[in-house]
């Protein structure tokens, strides 16, 4: 499946930091075809760094999506059956507006004049694309991480529109742990000189600081059982220590190369904001009664967390499903077993392509 | 996805409703159309057929991830928790049954669980092995072991069942809870009378309310 981004203008876009932005892009792709009657839509949100590629082989660079090992034929999220939206978020620098954006009523990219955004922000311009794609009703959204906070979101915000929502190793609050991560991400890129109060995008950018908030969030994303498998204590292409700070170990060459790679492909200003919105959500708008978030809506749930998953514990998984179980809603929950922490629904997807694939038959099979 | 053979001989009550002929009993309690919640609901298949025979709006709780897993697969909302902790969450009256199906047994505090089931639901049904059954009496009478039978078939240092009841003890504890008993089906193999049940009756099966 050869796939390719559209993008799509809107007019503006209220934010919930009291800004306007003016006008908005948004990048997205589809797979599978959209029903006649307009009932098998299903919104994919991505998480941290991803992007509107999440299936198919891209036209551009020939590289797969980020989770074409759910999306696909006859795969969970089956393209025979469904009709896929991903899209690039609000706030990113792969095709949606961003602070690497050219700013028009100065000619020059926003940087950090960008106005701080929120996940309901994001999922609010996710809203305009699927208005404009004529779409009523979404048989589901779905997604990991903080596309999960945004599956949430959604089923929040839009009860009506929503009618399944799958959130996977999520939570709808970040803890104190979660934004401390975060904010280490952050402190690497903002004490990279390079970074230059978020100016630096006619000159070199933070390259240094990136790469480091990369590699901790990398360690966030695995788990020690993971790691002790993937690396152990072996050396790199090396018998002795060094004794001189180069690469010793393994996991220090995977941290550097993820790192390094990373920032080829992703804006460090993003990477600011997008986490900041991670840390501002919390679906109970800080009431912490996530029972009234949920509403009276008639949304179904599937809720999954990972056993090794440290980042999003399967606790707030939990707290999620028994907000949902006191109003006496509709929703299945699971706690999968991997031993590969947060990345599970990424790349250990065996279990919970058969639950999804249920699922979702058996909500499209009710609903229409 | 059928039951394994250890599945079977541990739940063989569940086994004869999947063996059709029984689907019957369940069928005569559950009125169409009703909301169900179904407590240590395995893989599912029981409310599965609801759904699809008695368009019930279904949900189930059950402790086992990979058996969870295969429910939510079929398409049943079941999520994953023990049945000592896992009611306090409902509502009262979230449910017009609550289904108990060889599991009051194992639980830790069998009277907790009854009460929670007939505080978020109109109905309990509860099905259970009964320890009076004759082939248990004779079984201790002239072993002078643990009884065993087709009901009871583990050892007493593996049997999952920690609270060992009759015919009788129910109809006892309903009496003192004041709880109404609606429905009352006796199984052995198959159907049985009412009896001399409690020395007859390999399994019950009761509906009571408040």
């Amino acid at each position: 499946m050869i796939v390719e981004s559209k993008t799509v203008r809107f007019e503006s876009l209220p934010l919930d930091c009291g800004a306007t932005l003016a006008p908005v892009d948004v990048a997205y792709e589809t797979y599978g075809r959209l029903n006649e009657a307009r009932s098998n839509a299903i919104l994919i949100a991505h998480a941290l760094t991803g992007d509107a590629h999440a299936a198919g082989v891209s036209k551009v660079d020939g590289k797969p999506g980020w989770w074409d090992s759910m999306i696909g034929k006859g795969k969970a999220f089956d393209t025979d059956k469904y009709f896929m939206i991903c899209a690039n978020v609000l706030g990113g620098c792969r095709g949606a507006t961003g602070p690497g954006s050219v700013n028009p009523a100065t000619g020059a990219p926003y940087a950090t004049s960008f106005p701080g955004i929120t996940i309901p922000d994001m999922v609010r311009l996710q809203k305009l694309l699927i208005d404009h794609l004529g779409i009523e009703r979404l048989l589901s959204v779905s997604g990991g991480s903080m596309g999960g906070m945004q599956a949430l979101e959604w089923a929040a915000s839009y009860p009506g529109v929503v009618v399944s929502a799958i959130p996977i190793a999520t939570t709808a609050r970040h803890s104190a742990q979660q934004i401390a991560f975060n904010e280490v991400g952050r402190q690497a890129i903002m004490a990279d000189p390079d970074w230059n109060e978020g100016n630096y995008y006619d000159s070199k950018p933070p390259a240094r600081g990136l790469a480091v908030a990369r590699m901790v969030g990398h360690i966030t994303y695995m788990s020690d059982e993971s790691m002790r498998e993937k690396f152990g204590r072996r050396l790199r292409d090396k018998a002795k220590f060094g004794f001189d700070f180069s690469v010793d170990f393994e996991v220090e060459s995977y941290l550097r190369y993820r790192g390094n790679q990373f920032v080829g492909r992703f804006d460090a200003n993003s990477y600011l904001y997008i986490t900041k919105a991670m840390d501002y959500f919390d679906l109970s708008d800080g009431s912490g009664s996530l029972a009234a978030a949920f509403g009276k809506g008639s949304t179904r749930y599937l809720v999954i967390s990972f056993t090794s998953d440290w980042l999003y514990p399967s606790y707030q998984s939990l707290d999620i499903v028994q907000a949902l179980r006191g109003m006496n809603r509709d929703v299945a929950y699971c706690e999968l077993p991997s031993n590969y922490g947060h990345d599970a629904f990424l790349v250990d997807v065996g279990e919970q392509t058969e639950v999804v694939r249920g699922f979702l038959a058996s909500t499209f099979k009710a609903r229409s | 996805m059928p039951s394994t053979a250890s599945d079977a001989r541990r739940r063989p009550f569940v086994t004869d409703i999947l063996g059709r002929s029984d689907y019957a009993i369940i069928s005569e309690l559950i009125e169409p159309d009703s909301r169900v919640l179904d407590l240590g609901c395995g893989e599912g298949e029981l409310l599965q057929w609801l759904v699809q025979n008695k368009a019930v709006d279904a949900r189930g709780i059950e402790i086992d991830g990979p058996k969870v897993q295969r429910a939510i697969a079929r398409g049943v909302s079941v999520y994953q928790s023990d049945i000592d902790q896992g009611l306090t969450g409902y509502p009262d009256d979230s449910f017009d049954y609550v289904i108990l199906s060889q599991t009051l047994q194992e639980s830790r505090r069998p009277l907790e669980v009854l009460r929670e089931m007939l505080r978020i639901g109109k109905h309990a049904i509860v099905a259970f092995p009964n320890f009076g059954h004759w082939a248990v009496r004779l079984s201790l009478l002239f072993t002078g072991r643990s009884p065993r039978s087709r009901c009871f078939p583990h050892e007493w240092y593996n049997s999952p069942n920690i609270h060992f009841l009759t015919i009788r003890d129910f109809e006892t504890l309903a009496r003192e809870q004041r709880w109404s008993v609606e429905r009352k089906i006796f199984l052995s193999g198959r159907r049985t009378g009412v009896f001399l049940a409690n020395l007859m009756a390999e399994v019950a099966v009761y509906q009571v309310r408040k």
